[in-house]
């Protein structure tokens, strides 16, 4: 039996009132590999990325994640998902040891111990575990939330700008952790950023919005090719500006 | 016991966890869940000793006062106990992870009601040994009734507080005043420190539709008459099941709109 796609939309839209925010998204991303969302502010990526955890619903469209229609069996989904952004913060009173172990008794994590102090030691929050979350460094704000975001393994991880803060060198590493968990598990990962050298060294695939809409798709370097430039960011400004040829 | 019945505790079990560890790091909110049903008590129990030489009414039952003193606090407390340990959540701008867990909202208010009742029960319990301390009034020689009278309060407290969480939801932490300004709106109509039927007669009608009347009216009837007013309990208890039902549909409701535009990830300080 073929493995479901980790995420498989079709026809997505969001409206408030007057203004589109997404429409006519239709994509799909099989398990184990990596899709990039690209685009400006205000594209349509943070909103592609709640409607696919269901914090979001939609107004037209349908959304498979790991096999299930996420908008009637959103429970079915969401422990197997995990989701990190540095727009959504976690308890700031709490250490970051107290927030990992009640998001580990939220998603059902056995040996929770076990699990934050692995996490811990792959992500370099040993020293920081005691430690208020509120009064980290962005950089180790970002290293926390992923913690969170990778504490129940998930087959489906959604990163919005995962290395937003952080220091070029805690970044490289970061990128490289996230290639390694992604490869042994299996899983699919979103990935929404602004950073051109992480979705390139990243995703498999990249979908470019623009005003809510695909403006393109596909392999970082099909992209680059395709129009002619040298780097994906050339590709991006190009879009965002305007000046595309296409 | 199901596995799902069992996986649904433990993520409530999760979230009292996580508020006790905001206790654990906070001692100004310690410190706040006693002291001002605390101060309360004082207050009423030196007005309380001032009236009993003073008024034939009070010298019939002298704990009167205090006995409605710390029962509409319990109300109090139920329902803040609620409404402002969600907006803790939207403080720390951490709904957007709590709901992208396999936490339902029922199960959040199902954690919301433990973590209100343990929480009066230590400010509450705080403030009546205070009020044995130094007034020498045991309301726990109520016994059995002062179980039903805490419960009926509580729950009203809790729908009320389910309704705020709602508002909050809806219209953002502009709203959170209601918190405190919601209940203290129905004190007036609950008959706390005096029977109902001294109201003017339209209020009597909307005071008949609140679980408190009826509290306070069975407590009253206890302290001076020694009679307890089964039928009131459970008219107040029917009433309570009825309004905690709505509150519970007001904050799904709310929950699913603030699904529907986005309040999810944005709502925070």
């Amino acid at each position: 039996m073929t493995e479901p796609a980790a995420i498989a939309v079709t026809d997505l839209g969001k409206r408030y009132g007057t203004v589109t925010a997404v429409a006519s998204l239709s994509f799909e991303l099989a398990s184990g590999r990596v899709l990039g969302l690209l685009g400006g502010n205000g594209a349509g990526k943070t909103t592609t990325l709640a409607m696919l955890m269901g914090l979001l619903l939609p107004t037209t469209g349908s959304i498979r994640v790991l096999g299930e229609d996420l908008l009637r069996h959103r429970y079915r989904v969401l422990p197997r998902i995990n989701f990190s952004s540095p727009y959504v913060d976690l308890p700031h009173r709490l250490t970051v040891y107290q927030n990992l172990r009640v998001y580990a008794g939220l998603y059902g994590v056995r040996d929770a111990r076990a699990r934050i102090a692995e996490l811990a030691h792959d992500l370099d929050l040993a020293g920081l575990l005691d430690r208020p979350y509120g009064r980290l460094s962005a950089g180790q704000k970002t290293r926390a939330s992923l913690a969170k975001a990778l504490i129940n393994r998930p087959q489906l991880l959604l990163l919005d700008e995962p290395t937003a803060s952080l220091d070029p060198d805690t970044a490289d590493r970061l990128r490289t952790y996230l290639r390694d968990y992604q490869k042994a598990s299996g899983a699919g990962v979103v990935l929404a950023s602004h950073n051109m050298l992480e979705v390139e060294r990243l995703c498999h695939e990249v979908i470019m919005l623009r005003h809510g809409r695909i403006f393109d798709r596909g392999a970082p370097a099909d992209l680059v090719d395709k129009y002619g430039r040298e780097t994906l960011e050339e590709v991006f400004l190009d879009m965002a500006r305007g000046r595309s040829q296409l | 016991m199901s596995a799902g019945a069992a996986a649904s505790l433990r993520r409530i079990g999760a979230m009292i966890e996580r508020y006790f560890y905001l206790l654990k790091g906070s001692w100004p909110r310690v410190i706040e869940l006693a002291y001002w049903p605390t101060m309360q008590i004082v207050l009423w129990g030196f007005l309380s000793e001032y009236l009993v030489h003073h008024s034939s009414y009070l010298a019939q039952a002298s704990g009167v006062l205090l006995a409605a003193a710390l029962l509409w606090d319990v109300m109090f407390r139920g329902q803040l106990g609620v409404s402002v340990v969600f907006f803790e959540e939207l403080y720390s701008r951490n709904l957007g992870h709590l709901f992208a867990s396999p936490l339902r909202a029922y199960e959040l208010a199902g954690a919301l009601f433990t973590i209100s009742l343990l929480r009066t029960l230590v400010g509450s319990g705080m403030a009546a040994l205070c009020a044995y301390w130094f007034y020498h009034f045991p309301i726990w020689e109520m016994g059995v009734m002062l179980a039903a009278l805490f419960m009926n309060l509580i729950v009203m407290g809790w729908s009320i507080g389910l309704v705020v969480a709602g508002l909050v939801l809806r219209y953002g932490l502009g709203a959170e005043n209601l918190a405190w300004a919601a209940i203290f709106a129905i004190a007036p109509l609950s008959g706390i420190y005096y029977p109902i039927s001294i109201l003017p007669p339209a209020l009597q009608v909307v005071a008949h539709a609140l679980p408190a009347a009826y509290v306070f009216t069975a407590m009253r009837a206890l302290m001076f008459h020694h009679v307890i007013l089964y039928q009131s309990l459970w008219k107040a208890a029917a009433i309570n099941l009825a309004y905690l039902g709505l509150g519970l549909l007001v904050f799904l409701r709310t929950f699913r709109d603030a699904r529907v535009h986005g309040r999810l990830l944005n709502l925070g300080e």
